[in-house]
């Protein structure tokens, strides 16, 4: 992006940052997708992500997904935790050979080149336990921080991955943060202007992390969220239910994507209930194994489908 | 002869992973060579991040060739057998077979031989049977291939030639990766191809390429330049084995640089500072050395050029993971530099200046992470944490942290007496020590369990044996750790370690073959181990059976046999401990069946026994006294099997015949006397004393008494008094269950 407008650098503003992240991965062919209309923890939870990962059909996308986590949220007193921030998630399947030289090309249009830096690959498995996904990969360091998650999909709802998905995810207020220079959050400049046009990070958001610590910590109302999870739960069930089909001897499924967001949300509620500390940590284990449930019978489902690769 | 180089090049490995991964190629490798006939001279295993090499030297050209005999049919015998035998054999005709007679005739027999394959192709099956089954502790799957390696493989380099001609390439391929003889430098600083012809052309190539093979050399230059680093500015270098070997595993081309945060943060304690910066970051920290060095003796940094540039320096790695000084209140936190070493992958244009300023905001902002848990976690008292504790679940079956440290305070005060420490001191501590779980710094850190609550004890005016026991607790957390001495510290850790055990074991929830979820195996090896080594004399049974009645009461189905299982498992760690320490096996069970934790003695007497034992087996009069016994009970035993009866009870005094059965029988009965009564003042040296004078009169008594006479009468009796040897040194050990 060095042709850009000084506005629209990555080191001098956020939103700048994110287009130039998303111009390179759609040059390279990714399909830009929008962030997934429902509350989400991570970037992987987006159906584009955990679905797509499964089944061998073909498929490179790229997004930015808000991610909320109820429990980080430090009613923006802390200058690096966020209750709610961006992360800019790439999928590639099957994971191309030069996937480790993709990435780096993508910091160096951010403005990380490695003639000044010192670029790691660090090990890091991943596992999400309410996903039934685990994978192998790298935490990516620029300069002893840790600015992005490499991961090679091994299993995703109890499902082995083949062929094999390779995930990034780019942590975006910390990448900002190194890129801009600054050392709190919501100082980042946004827009990339200055003086009475300048919006920062803190403009946007820092009253959104007071007000929703406040509701995440103290006031959320755990009777509705208990509820919610368990209607999440029936429903997801019920969707999956009625969604498999018989068309002749081939089984099919007619409602994977509805039933999975079913099953985002009983996720969410959980991450909300479990801010609120009023899950016992013998109840938690359990209530992340019965998510746990929903994603791998949503997996199946979406196995069952054209997408799934379901002849 | 020809040498073998294979470079297996991928993505980057865990450094955790390296090591083993090269040793494991090195062997696998190797051991197939040889068991293929292909016996080399020598080899030798390289790993950085992105690549195992394994150079094997002296390989000879072929196999050697087989021949091989197979037996076929009799001469004559029907023709399908011969045509079956023809088959089999690969030949063509029956002429083609020796006749050789044997003891039921003459029979056809082929003489295979089977030329010696090509070294080179014998290592292009090795090679990839060795990859697809090679032992990595978590292997991945990538892209469409259906090949598994530990991250995602992009080349192999495999030639195999002699010194003096162009080596050929080993002709293999693997899930589409052909072996070749190209690689790859230094991911940024020299990414271009390079060809590559055996090791040592390899091994240079690489280094002018900005790749450091041998981790070892690695490992050393980032020690040489750390400790030059340091020293320039006045500080000293915290070593840090474990750490300096994981960064040595997550560079090829190493860089050290140092780096600074603020005076302020030294106000966090020491250890705190290390472990956000090592654990997170990966760096080393230093410390004011004792004296500061002389106006002019820093040295400066040596400049590294090729492969023979460096600092020679020679290795001074101290044993332990660290050389820290254990903390010590205030004192401690003053000898922290504020400085930190890193080590980057890379030569930037800049010299390092972007990467040290990058690395020092990381590591301010993780400072002031630690600063501000530590300053939140001062404003409450330890005590004022506990009504928390009535919330959180320690185990399903065992109630809540609250319950369980308050078990742990009754059975430190129950205790406290036994091993001198003071009562009140003891259930303070107690009551205290598990406080720091629910403090941020411990939430960041867990593994500051402990150790914060030490120093939080401190600062709120604990006395220093009530804060030293909120860390010594825990401890020994392994094989290795120190075991707590003050007597505070010995009550509580014990009452911790003990009230697990109980639990667990009122629930039946036992460690299983290598399952041990809640590491009880870890718990009662510390516990063996506090008793021991402070001597503390007391039963782990009646304590056990004391917490089990006043704090688990209801739990239990059968206490008696769970806490005899707990003892056995008590006395399995124990022998295993002891064996470790060297001591025989054999010697622990053969006190172990004269009194035995069970039984409910003590665990120290136990082990003073098996010591006595083991001397007195090392005098002669030991040796020979065990031979005897060995003798003794040896024609007991094929004697009572004859008779079908058993040769128990006092032997008959006017039956003895001759004066060695007479001084035989005193010298028994003067032995059990005496070890007795030794062993009742726990005085087992003198126990073994005692026996040994049977010795002369044991082997008197086979040198002239005949045990098999005629007269039935007389040779029961003289088998009695055999056997009264047995039971004379049943006092001091089974002998029965000595090897040897």
């Amino acid at each position: 992006m060095t042709d850009a407008p000084p506005h629209m650098r990555p080191e001098r503003s956020f939103q700048g940052l994110i287009l130039s992240l998303q111009r390179y991965w759609a040059d390279w062919g990714c399909i830009i997708l929008q962030p997934y209309d429902m509350e989400v923890g991570a970037g992987t939870f987006h159906p584009a992500t955990t679905l797509r990962a499964l089944g061998p059909k073909p498929w490179n996308a790229a997004y930015v997904q808000p991610s909320r986590r109820p429990k980080d949220g430090r009613y923006g007193e802390n200058p690096n935790r966020l209750q709610h921030y961006y992360q800019f998630q790439v999928i590639l399947k099957p994971s191309p050979p030069d996937i480790q030289e993709l990435y780096l090309q993508s910091l160096y249009t951010i403005g990380i080149k490695p003639e000044f830096h010192d670029i790691r690959f660090v090990e890091d498995d991943w596992e999400s336990p309410t996903l039934g996904a685990w994978g192998l990969g790298w935490e990516c360091w620029c300069d002893g921080m840790e600015v992005s998650q490499f991961t090679y999909f091994q299993q995703v709802a109890g499902f082995e991955c083949a062929p094999v998905s390779g995930e990034l995810t780019y942590g975006l207020e910390r990448l900002a943060m190194y890129v801009q220079g600054v050392d709190r959050v919501y100082d980042l400049n946004f827009n990339g202007r200055e003086g009475s046009r300048k919006v920062s990070y803190g403009d946007v958001f820092l009253q959104a992390e007071k007000e929703y610590s406040r509701h995440n910590f103290e006031h959320s109302d755990t009777d509705m969220l208990f509820e919610q999870f368990r209607m999440a739960e029936a429903a997801c069930r019920k969707y999956l239910d009625a969604g498999w089909l018989t068309d002749g001897n081939v089984r099919r499924h007619a409602m994977a994507l509805p039933a999975y967001d079913q099953c985002i949300k009983a996720s969410h509620v959980f991450n909300l209930l479990d801010a609120r500390g009023v899950i016992s940590v013998t109840e938690r284990q359990s209530y992340i194994l019965r998510v746990r449930e929903l994603a791998k019978a949503c997996g199946e489902a979406w196995l069952a489908t054209e997408a799934g690769g379901a002849a | 002869m020809p040498d073998l180089l294979l470079e297996l090049f991928s993505e980057e490995i865990p450094a955790r992973m390296q090591a083993k991964a090269a040793e494991d190629l090195r062997k696998l490798v190797t051991d197939k060579l040889v068991d293929a006939g292909l016996v080399y001279e020598g080899a030798k295993a390289f790993v950085t991040p992105r690549r195992l090499a394994l150079a094997v030297h002296g390989v000879p050209v072929r196999q050697p060739d087989v021949k091989e005999e197979r037996k076929g049919p009799r001469v004559g015998a029907p023709e399908n057998a011969i045509a079956g035998f023809l088959k089999a054999a690969g030949l063509s005709s029956i002429d083609q077979a020796k006749v050789q007679p044997d003891k039921r005739g003459d029979f056809y027999v082929a003489v295979i031989e089977k030329p010696g394959r090509a070294a080179i192709d014998v290592i292009a099956g090795i090679v990839p049977e060795v990859m697809r089954g090679f032992p990595w502790p978590k292997a991945m799957r990538w892209g469409g291939g259906s090949l598994t390696w530990v991250r995602p493989l992009h080349s192999i380099v495999a030639t195999f030639g002699p010194e003096t001609e162009e080596p050929g390439i080993v002709p293999f391929a693997i899930d589409g990766i052909a072996a070749g003889n190209v690689t790859r430098g230094h991911r940024f600083l020299a990414p271009e191809t390079i060809v590559v012809r055996r090791f040592d052309d390899y091994l240079h190539k690489l280094e002018a390429a900005k790749v450091v093979l041998d981790p070892w050399r690695r490992e050393q230059m980032i020690l040489a330049d750390a400790k030059d680093l340091a020293f320039a500015q006045g500080y000293d270098l915290v070593e840090d084995a474990g750490l300096l070997s994981e960064v040595a595993g997550l560079v090829e081309w190493p860089v050290v640089l140092i780096g600074s945060f603020e005076e302020a943060f030294l106000s966090i304690p020491p250890e705190v500072i290390r472990t956000t910066i090592r654990n997170n970051q990966k760096c080393f920290v230093l410390r004011s050395p004792s004296h500061p060095p002389l106006e002019g003796e820093g040295r400066s940094r040596s400049e590294r050029g090729g492969v023979s540039g460096g600092t020679k320096v020679t290795p001074s790695r101290s044993p332990s993971a660290t050389d820290l000084p254990p903390p010590g209140g205030g004192e401690a936190s003053t000898r922290l530099a504020p400085r930190f070493i890193l080590v980057a992958n890379t030569e930037a244009t800049d010299g390092g200046k972007a990467i040290v300023a990058g690395n020092e905001r990381v590591i301010r902002a993780r400072l002031a992470d630690a600063k501000f848990f530590y300053e939140t976690d001062l404003k409450t008292r330890l005590e004022d944490r506990l009504p928390k504790f009535e919330h959180i679940v320690f185990h399903e079956k065992l109630g809540t942290q609250a319950e369980r440290i308050a078990r742990i305070e009754r059975l430190a005060a129950e205790l406290a007496p036994i091993v001198g420490a003071d009562v009140e001191k003891a259930k303070r501590a107690a009551k205290l020590c598990k406080a720091d779980l629910l403090t941020e710094m411990v939430g960041e850190f867990p593994e500051l369990q402990g150790l914060m609550g030490k120093y939080y004890a401190l600062a709120q005016g604990e006395d220093p044996s009530v804060a030293a026991a909120c860390e010594e607790h825990y401890k020994p957390l392994g094989p290795t750790d120190r075991v707590p001495t003050d007597p505070v510290s010995v009550a509580v850790a014990l009452a911790d370690k003990i009230d697990t055990l109980v639990g667990f074991w009122a629930i039946d929830e036992k460690p299983t073959g290598s399952k041990d979820p809640y590491a009880l195996r870890r718990a009662a090896l510390g516990a063996i181990r506090i008793v021991l080594e402070n001597k503390t004399a007391l039963s782990l049974r009646e304590l056990a059976e004391w917490h089990s009645e006043n704090c688990f009461g209801k739990r239990y189905l059968d206490v008696a046999s769970a806490i005899d299982n707990l003892m056995n498992f008590f006395e399995d760690r124990l022998t295993v401990q002891l064996r470790d320490q060297n001591a025989r096996h054999d010697l622990v069970s053969a006190v172990l069946a004269t009194g035995s934790l069970v039984e409910g003695h003590q665990l120290i007497r136990i082990v003073d026994r098996v010591e006595a034992l083991g001397k007195f087996l090392d005098t002669d009069d030991g040796k020979n006294l065990l031979a005897g016994y060995k003798r003794a009970t040896n024609i007991i035993r094929i004697e009572e099997k004859k008779d079908k009866r058993e040769y128990t009870g006092t032997p008959d005094a006017s039956l003895y015949q001759l004066p060695e059965e007479r001084d035989l029988a005193k010298a028994i009965d003067a032995a059990k006397k005496e070890s007795t009564a030794a062993v009742a003042r726990e005085d087992f040296a003198g126990a073994m004393a005692a026996i040994a004078p049977l010795r002369p009169r044991v082997d008197a008594f086979f040198d002239k008494v005949t045990v098999n006479v005629d007269d039935a009468s007389l040779r029961e009796n003289r088998l009695k008094l055999l056997n009264e040897i047995r039971e004379a040194t049943r006092a001091v050990a089974d002998f029965s269950r000595i090897e040897g």
